[in-house]
Order: C-alpha cells, then structure tokens, then sequence
C-alpha cells in the first residue's frame, strides 16, 4: 500500500513510545511546530511492556501545560493503533491535520515572527 | 531524601511576572528522586516558561541551569559569574536550596518551584511518603523502627488512639497506623511485652519548638 | 476499701463500692451559658458526676473549664475533660490549676481527635503531651506538688484521674496492654468507649481480670443510646474504633422509625443490665448524646436509682 498522508506530517521514528519525553514534546512547540502527536502501539500490546501507556500519560502532561502557558492543550494527542494498519494512519494524519489547520498555527510562532519584526 | 513537588506553573508565573531575566535552578539530589526539580524538570518548567512569556509577548530571557547541590557553597559557588547577568532566579530545590541560594546572592531575588513535603521514601515510583520529621532525638529503638512522632497524626508516643481501625488511621482510610505497624513489628521481634513500657514525656527542644537547629563539630571544623 | 486521695465524690462512691452512674454534656457552640445549666438539670438528680467534653470531635464550642465552673456553680460533680489536641504542658498545667481553683475534682485525659474531623482542619495541632503521659503529669502534679518543671505547686490540685479506654479498636490483642499502661501511667477510673458489642467488652473485661487490672482501676462502661436504625448505621461505618454488631443494626432497623427511639432505649438498659453483673464493672457511663433528657429514664429502668448520698 503506497498510501498518501499529508505532507505537513513530520515523522521521528522512536523505537517506542515509552521513548517520548515530556520535554521532547514541549521543544517541538517551542521551535514552532502547530501540532504534535504520538502514534503508539494498541494498549496491551507494546513490545515492552507499557511503553505506550507512559506516553499517553506524558501526552496528558503535555496538554496540561500547553494548556496553561495558553499554547493549547489540543494541539498535542496520543492515538494507538498497530503498526499494519495503514489506512488508519493515514485518517489520523489526515485528522490531526485538519484540526490543527482549523486551531490555527502555534501561538508562539507568531509571537517570535512578531518579536524580530 | 527530602520530598517535595513542583508548585502549579500558574504560582510561579505569577512570582515572575515582574522580570526578564530569569535563571531556574535545579538539583541534582533529593528533588531530582522526587521528580520536583532536577534537570529533567528544570528543562520543562523552563521551555514551559518560555513558552508562556512569548505566548504574551513578552521578550523574557530564561536560562537553565542544573547544581549538584544546592545546600552545599561549592556547587552555588557555580554560578556567581554568571548570576549578575539574571534579575531573578527561580530555584527547584527543597526549601534549603532556596534559602541558601538567597543568602549567598543576597542582592538577587529568589523565588521557590516547588513545595518542600517532607522527608520520606520512595514507595514506587511516583508514590513518596513521609518518615521522618528531624526531632533531633531518635526514639525509633524503643518503637520497633517505626517512628510514630511522623508517621502517627497525633504523634502519640504511647498509641495507638482509639481511632485506629483495621490497620488504618482515622484520619484517612489509605494511610497506615503507625501504632499497628509498630506492634506488627513488635510481634514479629517477639518483644510485645516491650509495649507495655511507658514512653515519657519527650523533650521537644530538639524539635522545631527549640528554635532554628544547628550542629557544630569541632572535631571536623577547619 | 481503698484509701480515698481525693474530695471527689465520684472516688468516693466508687469506693464505697456502689456502681457509680456519670453522665455528659457537650458544650454548646457559643456563650448561652444555660444550654449546659438546662442539660445538667436534665441528669443531676440522677448521675454521680457529669462529664464536659472538650471541643468533641474538634468542633470549636465553649471551652470545657467554664462549663466545669457551671456545673461547680450549681453544686455538681463535674469530670473535666481535657484533650493534649490543644495545649502543649504550660497550658495543661495552667489549666488544671485552673481547674482545681474551682474545686473541680475529677478530670478524664484524652488525646482528643484529630482536628481534621472538626471546623478548623487546617489549624495545627499540639500533642506536647499524650493522652498517658497527661494522666502522668496530673498524677505528678496532685501527687508530688510539683510542676513537670520541678517547681513546688503552692495548693497542688486534688483531682481523680481518669482515662478513656476503647475495647473495640484494633489492634485488640493490645487493648487489654493499653489498660494496663494507663493504669501504670496514674489512671485511677476508666470510661470506656460505648458498649454495643457486649460479648467483645465482656472478653476485654476477662482479660483485664485476668491480669487483676479490675482491681487497680475502676471501669464505667460506657453507653449511648440509639435514636435511630440511622444513628446505628452511622455509627458502625463511621464512627473510628465504633464496634455496632449487625444485629443491633438489625433490631434496630426493625422497628418502624417512630419506635425506634424506644428500642435504643431499651437496647441501652438491657446493655446495662447485662454489664451490671460484670465482675470489675463499678459503674456506667452514659453518653445520651443530645438526648440528656432520657438519661433519668435509663438510670431508673436500669435500676440505678435511687442515687447514694455521699457528702
């Protein structure tokens, strides 16, 4: 399957989503990225055990603090789905894309663009 | 160690608000156990910070910076030549560090991040819980190692109260009587009869109630 | 016969052998000095010695003292309850002095319960002092005139102390160990938690006589009668160290709501009846918690009355 997904979707290949760090995510805002989110395994089925479980719950701290610092806690999410399903990858990048065009671009961004103006 | 958690992000947003330049402090002991304030956290709360100043417009310079200790003159001696570059340091360790970290930059405000708990254990990971309260006269041989003066509500040295019910406090149904645990241990020691053994009026002098503590050896002084 | 140490009339009854009756009062939650006049009036005739509670279950009320000064006033027998919740040891001397100015004679040492349960729980609480070691320094000081300090107390206090005792809570291997500890730290009486379990208290009192305790101390056992299935029900699922069998719940829920007040009544004098045979039990307690009105009821249906007059 040579399926297509939007081209604004960066991919950082982890060896698992156990590997994602809070801060990881807080510095892709911090250099402007619009979005975020974290692709794991189904729930009960990581590799090592509860890899994708630790991230879901980074992902929660993520938004919390996105939240609070007025970035928006919606720009970061956690999907699970294993790793034959195509097509659902595409309907999530697709879906993320979408919300994320309709939230706007990172707050922050502007803010820097505005600042060196 | 000592226990503390990060105080919410709006707290401190709000004791910075007046200033541009900031250094955040972690360390590298107790705090970074506890997951408060080492460098995992500093990095965070920094990029946290800086994402908030520039969301207001706001062109604030927030710098990190992560010592090995900061009750300790040497490793906040690390920083002297750089903290005349900075109008306020947000500092992540315990209620010590801070301080100290004020006294040495006396010109310098200094602001807390987190909470300063207790001293306590690591239970799991992300459960901490409290052992010691630093009376300054350790009554744990005559209470089978379980200290009631931090782990009992009433800091009964002759309990248990009549609240304790099935092993638990009466204060909260999670939390452990210390007075069970203590005649658990007893038991288990074959020494119940050691209960029986009136614990006298304790000298709290030691305690906070004597006034700020301190220890000076002169056989190591320099 | 004991040699009496004191001018209680609670030491002196019980002495004399007879089953002492006392009774409480809850101070009233602001200054009207007649809520605890109207419900000693209610008892007087028919207890020996009528407890104050200390700010109970840490709720702020009038303070225990001048409800004591109350009762002294009417020419009755007041139990001063004090808790080490509140005062650290200058206050609780202070105190008990100040107690023993009005010739209050008897007094009950009481950790008290955390204030957490109460309408301050963010307050600090003290706890200089336990509720052993309290019974230790009004001993102390009644007995060697002298202050924790050392000092000499000019006309020390003359007071009967007196412990709580729950044989209900756990761990119960250590609840008949724990009598006997306050029995060795001065206690000279004992009121005991409310009795609803009375083959459990009836266990605690064959091991205390195993141990000869009954014979240091005198034991009141304490009762509280229900006002309803709800009360019991409460005070089984929520009341710390609360020991309300099943089928008192039962019996009481058994009954339509209006007669339930009857029942609990009836539950408290038949408990008393029961207990009145109990060798080391010298008297009762009766805790009618704002039901004082009822308590001349189950003094006389319990065959506790007429009172002994002791001067």
């Amino acid at each position: 399957m040579r399926l297509q997904y939007p081209p604004n979707v960066k991919i950082i290949c982890l060896p698992c989503t156990g590997k994602v760090d809070l801060i990881h995510i807080l510095r892709a805002f911090e250099k402007g990225a619009d979005g975020v989110y974290v692709a794991g395994c189904l729930e009960g089925a990581c590799q090592f055990g509860n890899g994708n479980i630790k991230a879901r719950k980074r992902v929660e701290q993520a938004k919390n603090i996105l939240e609070k610092v007025g970035i928006g806690g919606e720009r970061v999410q956690m999907y699970n789905l294993s790793s034959s399903e195509a097509p659902r990858f595409v309907e999530i990048a697709k879906e993320m894309t979408e919300k994320i065009t309709a939230m706007g671009p990172n707050p922050i961004k502007m803010a820097k663009k505005k600042m060196a103006a | 160690m000592i226990v503390a958690k990060q105080k919410p992000l709006e707290e401190i947003i709000e004791e910075l608000q007046d200033y541009t330049k900031i250094l955040v402090a972690g360390c590298n002991e107790c705090v970074t156990v506890c997951e408060a304030g080492g460098k995992k956290e500093t990095a965070i709360l920094a990029s946290s910070l800086r994402m908030y100043f520039l969301n207001q417009g706001k062109d604030v310079k927030i710098d990190e910076v992560t010592l090995e200790r900061q009750c300790d003159h040497e490793y906040l001696e690390e920083i002297r030549k750089v903290i005349g570059s900075y109008e306020a340091i947000l500092s992540l360790a315990c209620g010590v560090g801070v301080q100290f970290m004020a006294e040495k930059y006396f010109s310098v405000p200094v602001f807390p991040g987190v909470d300063t708990c207790f001293m306590g254990v690591t239970e799991e990971r992300g459960v901490w819980s409290e052992r010691c309260q630093g009376c300054g006269q350790c009554i744990l041989a005559r209470t089978a190692g379980i200290c009631p003066v931090s782990r009992c509500a009433k800091r009964l040295l002759n309990g248990p109260c009549g609240g304790s019910t099935k092993g638990k406090c009466e204060i909260d149904k999670e939390l452990d009587c210390a007075w069970q645990i203590i005649i658990d241990r007893l038991k288990e020691l074959g020494k119940l009869e050691q209960y029986e053994q009136l614990s006298p009026i304790k000298d709290w002098s030691t305690e906070r109630a004597g006034g700020p503590r301190k220890i000076t050896r002169e056989d190591i002084r320099q | 016969m004991k040699e009496v140490k004191t001018p209680s009339k609670l030491e002196k009854i019980l002495n004399a052998g007879h089953l002492a009756v006392t009774s409480e009062c809850g101070p009233p939650r602001g200054s009207d000095p007649n809520v605890i006049i109207n419900k000693a009036k209610m008892v007087k005739d028919h207890v020996d010695a009528i407890n104050i509670t200390d700010n109970q279950t840490s709720v702020t009320r009038l303070c225990s003292i001048a409800s004591c000064i109350h009762l002294k006033l009417m020419g009755l027998e007041p139990v001063l309850q004090m808790v080490t919740r509140d005062r650290n040891r200058i206050a609780i001397q202070s105190d008990i002095l100040g107690a023993a100015s009005f010739d209050i004679n008897n007094i009950l040492c009481i950790s008290g319960d955390h204030q957490k349960f109460g309408d301050n729980p963010k307050g600090q609480n003290v706890f200089d002092l336990d509720s052993m070691q309290l019974i230790q320094t009004v001993r102390y000081m009644r007995d060697e005139g002298k202050f924790l300090g050392g000092d000499d107390i000019d006309r020390p206090p003359r007071m009967f102390v007196g412990a709580a005792a729950n044989p209900f809570a756990d761990p119960f291997e250590i609840r008949v160990p724990r009598l006997a500890k306050k029995i060795a730290a001065g206690a000279e009486f004992i009121q005991t938690q409310c009795i609803y379990n009375v083959e459990k208290f009836k266990l605690w009192m064959k091991l205390a006589r195993d141990r000869g305790l009954h014979k240091k101390v005198y034991i009141l056992a304490g009762v509280t009668p229900l006002k309803s299935a709800g009360m019991a029900k409460y005070m089984r699922n929520r009341v710390p160290g609360m020991d309300v069998p099943e089928q008192v719940v039962k019996r009481m829920s058994g009954v339509p709501k209006d007669k339930q007040p009857e029942e609990g009544l009836e539950i408290c004098i038949e408990t008393i009846q029961q207990l009145k045979e109990e060798e080391g039990v010298a008297g009762f307690h009766i805790m009618a918690i704002e039901w004082e009105e009822k308590v001349p009821e189950i003094v006389e249906k319990s065959g506790l009355y007429p009172r002994p007059r002791i001067n």
